[in-house]
């Protein structure tokens, strides 16, 4: 059985994620990096290649958005397709996360992602096990089942799994590297429907939390950022936007703008005001009238 | 399922379609004689990864259903 959640309660707002250094430039997160299975990324935005318009879009969008790790399927050969995915990412420098998208069984994740690790030399794998094409969500107990094989054959898990602490947990008790829970279902654009979980999630677990799909627009990954969020991974909310690469600079800027509030330490919410103004030595303009 | 036929045929399925190469055509010959570059490609046999190193010394053999992936767009 998994443990059970840090039964804390504390005030959910009531969060110090700083070491005390003040961090006044996005370019002073450069010593603040992502580390997944012991390997350092400056940014904490992780874009998938899925849904561009075009190889040329999609390239321009990428590197607007500082990436440096990207999302790609494993697909059959289609020789006459223009433009290579593969020279893409040789040119830009950006590393291939090979996934496992459209299986729906642990049997077939795990035979595309062998198929992934023999296409890019890399045991890094975004597992990807869902249960349905209508809400494309995750299916826990094929996505427990492939985690544990893939990790017993020595790949590098980065899982996509439900806004759920206890799966989240079982899988991190299962090896992986990174969980991935969703903020809202794949393309959807609806944002993070549940922080609460979240933030259960941030709190529980060792391994990184990458915030993957749901997100709409850049309030959304800023949002994900503010709750401890280590990353974001997204795709569609840039690739079908209807200026890709402009979106892919307001991404990395809302990303940049999380993890600095984050680290700031955002003061607590309250339901009535309480005055930034001292009423101390506050004139009286009635006297003598 | 058979080896080559009369005519030196290796009959086999790539990718869902019907496809003959010669006999003794290994799997980095298909691969090269599709057009690809080995780089971003990976090959199944009846559902079986066939490790990118293997491929020069691993022949075809008739009716075996051949999947060659590339890395797309996508997630």
């Amino acid at each position: 059985m998994a443990e059970p959640l840090r039964p804390d309660g504390h005030d959910i707002d009531d969060i110090d994620d700083n070491d005390g250094a003040d961090v006044t430039d996005v370019a002073d997160l450069g010593e603040d990096p992502l580390v997944i299975a012991g390997e350092a990324f400056r940014s904490r935005l992780i874009l998938g290649t899925g849904g561009a318009p075009n190889l040329d879009e999609l390239e321009r969008a990428l590197v607007a958005s500082g990436t440096e790790l990207t999302t790609v399927a494993l697909r059959r050969v289609d020789p006459s397709a223009p433009g290579s995915l593969f020279d893409l990412l040789r040119r830009t420098g950006i590393r291939p996360l090979p996934n496992t998208a459209g299986c729906f069984t642990a049997r077939d994740a795990v035979r595309t992602a062998r198929m992934g690790r023999e296409a890019l030399e890399t045991d890094w794998v975004k597992l990807e096990v869902v249960a349905d094409e209508r809400t494309l969500l995750p299916d826990p107990v094929e996505l427990l089942d492939a985690t544990e094989q893939l990790v017993d054959d020595g790949f590098v898990v980065l899982a996509y799994t439900n806004d759920d602490p206890v799966l989240a947990r079982r899988l991190e008790d299962a090896g992986v590297a990174a969980v991935m829970p969703l903020g809202a279902p794949i393309g959807s654009g609806m944002g993070i429907r549940n922080p609460y979980n979240l933030a259960i999630i941030r709190e529980a677990a060792e391994v990184p939390v990458v915030l993957d799909a749901g997100i709409g627009t850049a309030s959304d990954a800023a949002l994900a950022m503010e709750l401890g969020c280590d990353a974001v991974l997204l795709a569609t909310a840039v690739t079908r936007a209807r200026h890709p690469v402009t979106m892919a600079a307001a991404m990395r800027h809302a990303v940049e703008a999380g993890r600095l509030a984050r680290r700031a330490g955002r003061i607590p919410r309250r339901l009535y005001a309480e005055a930034s103004t001292s009423f101390e030595g506050l004139a009286d303009l009635d006297a003598g009238g | 399922m058979s080896a080559a036929g009369d005519d030196g045929a290796v009959r086999l399925t790539v990718n869902g379609d019907e496809h003959v190469v010669t006999s003794g055509t290994t799997v980095a010959g298909l691969v090269t004689g599709l057009g690809l570059e080995p780089r971003g490609v990976a090959v199944a046999i009846d559902g079986e990864v066939v490790t990118r190193r293997t491929w020069p010394d691993r022949p075809l053999r008739g009716g075996e259903h051949v999947e060659v992936l590339s890395i797309a767009q996508g997630g």
